[in-house]
């Protein structure tokens, strides 16, 4: 029983297990840049899965939609991880028992070390030995019977070990974050729009560690202000920035405002959490005049269909106003959809967009009218309208018109659609991983480790001696290179030539 | 910002230059490849001195002379084509390498001064024949499939992470670019010898890839970390699993992997020799596949 575990844990820990364990992560990790991933984009997952079947089902089943929380990536990842502690804990002990070791003795035959070199010369061979650990000197050097031996280079195993230490740590700080991390993406108007990380609900999306259930969130606010952002003249934009006001900490208790330029590559960080700008978007708002001549104003962000010239598309929808009858409300709700177009191109009457920035905006607006669905509990997407209700008869366009700004749409019973402004939001995200700040040490110290590892070379070199019956001395160089010979050739002559010279230095 | 057009010309007539002058090395190459005689002794062997005296110090023959030219012509490219790099980053005001054409062209340049480095301290001069080829493909289809015009790029690329990281992982993966072609003649040498005797010995070839990857490694993997630390300001997190960190990750797995196989008995030669070319085969899979046919955040390299 012992010596199958012995066994096991000999085979685990071999090299030849951690190379195949190697390819296995490698082989592993690719369907995560082939296929769609569920943490990447949901919608595409399902649009291939559907795409290819029963095939798309299997895949799905077996978690190559969501490659790095599988169980056998884990598993191989675990294993990788065990294998890596099982060599690295003889290597560290090992490593300190070098650390007090003496170079090794001098070797009977010198020349059949991979580096030698000899000479007589006119001095005596304690002169000799003299000169060759002035040679010598910064190397780790022992003296025998007319001889010294000397080693150098221990720094690349420390570099090795640091490397595989820093390494197993960057895994487990990447793990804690997995626990204690969150994510969340919010829509917030710009010139006013505030967002308060109070709790989940507050966010449109939000992706919780294993430990976060969203009670404890990090308190802050922001608020936006002025969006600007700058294109060239195809379009393409140059830069992005919102000025916020923000607080954290013992300003929520004052009620104080810190001001921010929040721009792409340049997030708030505060308290440990960070604020992104990730896009922007417009929000046009619209005025509808019942045929009670009540009016209800609102503005909804509606989402760019074309990333080039923002032309965006949306449903603003309203309840009509003073109507105690649920079921007649319910019937005469309104829908503005359509198209707006920041800068419009008008083409035979049809709407695009042929810049992103505003400039006298225009909508192509299609006004519904009758049951939205909305009440009826299931949730749906505040840029359409229900197509089903449609479909059923139970929603209806009633009027369609291009509107710049200030227009107006009248529908057949009197009701006024008004086009009044436009306004920017932009996307936030926030982010939470207390952990990062280890990884990024850990990371730099496996450069570190790296660095001193590939480029010290342990390596020995040997002097022996001998006085010769003529009086003169034959001094002998051996040199050894422990982990790889190449480069250490250079270096030797240049030993060799140093303790060989017959000059006094 | 401006764009200043009469630089950008002026980079494009250099990067043509270039590749011009790359073409006439490879023949001359290839000259000296076909009429030198094969070595006669080498004395390479394990531990053996760097430097290969297989040419005794008489007259040069006409094939090395012819081969002579070659190298000169290399550097001749090399110093054209980093002029039209320096010209490319002068006319947009920003570091040359902010789409795929730019990040290919630095990249081959790296591959070139390796190849360079490399044949001062190697005596393998006319294997540029077949080490110049892979590269001025490169750059070929860089400069007409993925060309693209002098420009300004994108905010999420406005940072100084830019001029770090891409340069980073561009010049380490144009390093890598050589142990990939010396490992595949690593493999023919080694398999027939005899079939392949003007090519350097086998020992000579493992030695040229591994000093390389060693080379190579650290800063690839520095260029990864720097990718991370970019990502976390401009994407909200260190590492995403997005097409192009996947493959990077599993490169850097590979080439780790080639690193330990050269130290692990039987696997040591044809095994690290094969891992190494895998190792190159995903960096191409990640610079054109993933480029080109995925979709994901890294997909603004700009075509």
């Amino acid at each position: 029983m012992i010596a199958f575990l012995r066994n096991t844990w000999r085979g685990l820990t071999s090299m030849r297990t951690a190379l195949t364990l190697l390819f296995l992560l490698a082989l592993a990790a690719m369907p995560g840049a082939l296929l769609p991933q569920l943490s990447l984009n949901r919608a595409k997952v399902d649009e291939y899965v559907a795409e290819k079947g029963w095939w798309g089902e299997l895949l799905l089943k077996l978690g190559f939609f969501e490659v790095y929380a599988t169980p056998w990536f884990a598993a191989i990842y675990l294993l990788l991880f065990t294998s890596l502690v099982g060599c690295l804990l003889p290597r560290t002990w090992e490593y300190f028992k070098q650390m007090r070791a003496k170079p090794v003795l001098t070797p009977r035959n010198l020349s059949r070390m991979p580096h030698h070199a000899q000479a007589e010369l006119d001095v005596t061979p304690d002169e000799a030995l003299g000169k060759a650990k002035k040679v010598l000197r910064g190397w780790r050097m022992d003296s025998g019977e007319g001889t010294v031996s000397a080693e150098r280079g221990f720094l690349r195993e420390t570099g090795n070990l640091v490397f595989h230490f820093a390494l197993l740590g960057l895994l487990v700080s990447f793990a804690l974050g997995k626990m204690f991390n969150y994510e969340g993406q919010i829509i917030v108007q710009a010139n006013g729009g505030q967002f308060c990380n109070g709790g989940i609900f507050n966010y449109d999306q939000f992706r919780p560690g294993l430990q976060v259930d969203g009670t404890d969130l990090t308190p802050f606010c922001v608020e936006i202000g002025k969006f600007s952002a700058e294109y060239l003249e195809n379009g393409q934009p140059v830069g992005f920035q919102a000025d916020i006001r923000y607080q954290s900490g013992g300003d929520l208790a004052s009620n104080t405002w810190k001001p921010y330029t929040l721009q792409v590559n340049h997030p708030l960080r505060t308290e440990g959490d960070r604020v992104y700008l990730l896009g922007h978007g417009y929000t046009p708002t619209f005025t509808v005049t019942f045929p009670n001549g009540e009016k209800r104003t609102q503005g909804i962000q509606w989402l760019p269909a074309d990333q080039l010239t923002l032309a965006s598309e949306g449903a603003t929808k309203f309840d009509p106003p003073g109507i105690t009858d649920s079921e007649t409300r319910r019937k005469n709700q309104i829908a503005v959809t359509g198209l707006l177009a920041p800068t419009p191109l008008l083409h035979g009457g049809i709407l695009n967009s042929k810049f992103p920035a505003l400039d006298n905006p225009m909508v192509a607006v299609d006004v519904y009218r009758g049951d939205l669905g909305v009440d009826d509990g299931r949730g749906q997407s505040i840029f359409s309208i229900d197509q089903k209700m449609v479909e059923q008869g139970r929603l209806a366009k009633v009027a369609r018109k291009n509107l710049a700004l200030g227009e107006e749409i009248a529908l057949d019973d009197g009701t006024k659609v008004r086009f009044d402004s436009v306004n920017d939001w932009v996307s936030l995200q926030v982010s939470h991983d207390p952990t990062q700040i280890y990884v990024l040490a850990f990371a730099i110290l496996i450069i570190l480790g790296l660095g001193v590892s590939l480029t010290v070379k342990r390596r020995r070199v040997w002097v022996r001696a001998t006085r010769l019956e003529d009086g003169r001395t034959l001094v002998e160089v051996g040199g050894l290179a422990r982990t790889d010979q190449a480069g250490y050739g250079e270096e030797f002559t240049r030993l060799a030539r140093a303790v060989l010279n017959e000059e006094k230095s | 910002m401006p764009v200043d057009e009469t630089l950008a010309t002026y980079s494009d007539w250099l990067y043509r230059s270039a590749l011009g002058v790359y073409l006439f090395a490879i023949l001359l190459y290839a000259v000296e490849q076909a009429f030198a005689r094969a070595p006669r002794k080498e004395l390479v062997g394990a531990g053996g001195p760097d430097v290969l005296t297989d040419e005794p110090k008489a007259e040069l023959s006409r094939a090395e002379r012819i081969g002579r030219m070659g190298a000169a012509m290399t550097v001749l490219g090399a110093v054209l084509h980093l002029g039209s790099l320096v010209m490319r980053g002068l006319s947009a005001g920003r570091a040359p390498w902010g789409n795929m054409y730019e990040y290919m062209s630095l990249l081959c340049l790296a591959a070139v001064v390796t190849w360079i480095v490399l044949m001062v301290k190697f005596p393998i001069r006319r294997l540029g024949a077949f080490v110049l080829p892979p590269i001025l493909i490169l750059l070929f289809l860089g400069g007409t499939v993925l060309y693209a015009e002098s420009a300004p790029v994108q905010p999420a690329l406005r940072s100084y992470w830019l001029v770090i990281h891409v340069s980073v992982i561009s010049i380490s993966s144009g390093v890598l670019l050589i142990p990939g072609v010396t490992s595949i003649l690593y493999l023919l040498k080694d398999s027939k010898p005899d079939r392949f005797p003007k090519l350097p010995s086998a020992d000579v070839l493992d030695r040229m890839s591994y000093r390389t990857t060693v080379l190579a490694f650290p800063l690839f993997t520095a260029g990864i970390i720097c990718g991370a630390i970019w990502a976390e300001a401009a994407w909200g997190r260190f590492w995403g699993w997005d097409p192009k960190e996947t493959v990077a990750f599993v490169s850097w797995v590979v080439y780790a992997a080639y690193l330990h196989a050269r130290a692990t008995a039987g696997w040591r030669g044809r095994g690290a020799a094969w891992i190494n070319i895998a190792g190159f085969a995903l960096n191409v899979f990640n610079l054109f596949f993933i480029n080109l046919v995925t979709t994901g955040l890294h997909s603004y390299a700009g075509l």
